[in-house]
């Protein structure tokens, strides 16, 4: 009965941050945001007594893929500020084709 | 707009469409005839506490061997994409930040006990939840704990390669063993299966699961340290 509810207030908080993943306008809110949806995933695979998937998704799911994530982004972020800063130093370079 | 309805209707169909699987969802009060089959011959067959690990490493060894296969294609991927010379040098130019003293002290820290919960885990994994697979990340934890606390420095990658290479020719090669000893291949009964709840027993489903734990911990360092980006 508990483990019921317990499962539906988990299902909840599943949708409500899945859907403010989306809707965020930041990319970092998103990525957390989608780590958190593993993690209660992940409570929930522990209380229908499923431990081994739930360590899996716990430290797979909002562990490795959030960092994996927030490295690609801090990444992206990388390129596009070295981008901008060459054309603001050398104008004529994209034209050029040059690296 | 209009997509926007189209979208919400596609939405709604497909709710309905999975709304027969709400009903039957939640904890079966009886396992089914394959689970009960399980759950019967798992501990007398194989030996294994954790019947989980037993359907994994064994009646299900093959699959594993492919998702292991999988996962080391994924890294290969991501290691031949992200170098430095693909990625312009950009890593390598942008000064890189040294991190506080409180993560430096609790990198140092809990390095060690990471790694040991790692080894932990996949050593345990025919006894209580968890294995090679959740073991490997763990480690994986502690190589980012490192690479966060200290940017500069680098992964020793010819160790890697040998670890993940070396855990890989050893979970075949404990595949062919079970072949020629025992029933099939990844058999884990090629060695002496031992007495049920003991560390060493369960044949060769400990052993099995340590070389899968070392190989996907040197796979996932491996992407993180690729991610890091000024690799050469």
């Amino acid at each position: 009965m508990w483990t019921d509810v317990a499962i539906i207030i988990a299902g909840l908080v599943m949708l409500a941050a899945g859907i403010g993943a989306i809707v965020a306008k930041s990319l970092l809110v998103s990525i957390i945001l989608a780590g958190g949806v593993s993690l209660v995933a992940s409570l929930v695979f522990l209380l229908i007594g499923a431990p081994d998937v739930a360590m899996t998704e716990a430290a797979i799911g909002s562990g490795l893929t959030t960092v994996v994530f927030l490295y690609a982004l801090a990444r992206s972020k990388q390129a596009d500020k070295e981008d901008s800063d060459e054309s603001a130093e050398h104008p004529d370079a994209e034209k050029a084709g040059a690296p | 707009m209009m997509r926007k309805v189209l979208v919400f209707l596609a939405l709604i169909g497909f709710a309905f469409a999975l709304l027969p699987l709400a009903y039957r969802a939640g904890v079966a009060d009886e396992p089914n005839a394959l689970a009960t089959a399980y759950l019967e011959r798992a501990p007398a067959e194989l030996a294994t506490a954790n019947v989980v690990t037993a359907i994994v490493v064994s009646y299900r060894g093959f699959d594993t061997l492919g998702e292991v296969a999988v996962l080391f294609a994924a890294t290969a991927g991501v290691g031949a994409l992200l170098t430095k010379k693909r990625l312009g040098s950009a890593g390598a130019r942008a000064p890189r930040k040294e991190a506080t003293e409180v993560l430096g002290t609790a990198a140092r820290l809990l390095t060690s006990l990471l790694a040991l919960f790692g080894v932990y885990i996949f050593t345990h994994g025919h006894l209580t939840p968890g294995g090679g697979f959740q073991g490997g990340v763990v480690i994986a934890t502690a190589v980012l704990l490192n690479i966060l606390a200290r940017p500069q420095s680098h992964l020793a990658h010819g160790l890697m390669t040998a670890v993940e290479s070396l855990s890989g020719a050893a979970y075949v090669a404990l595949g062919l063993l079970g072949a020629f000893l025992a029933w099939g291949f990844l058999d884990p009964r090629a060695l002496p299966l031992g007495e049920l709840g003991k560390l060493v027993s369960a044949g060769a489903i400990p052993l099995i699961y340590s070389v899968v734990g070392l190989k996907v911990g040197a796979e996932l360092s491996g992407i993180l340290e690729a991610l890091k980006g000024d690799r050469e």
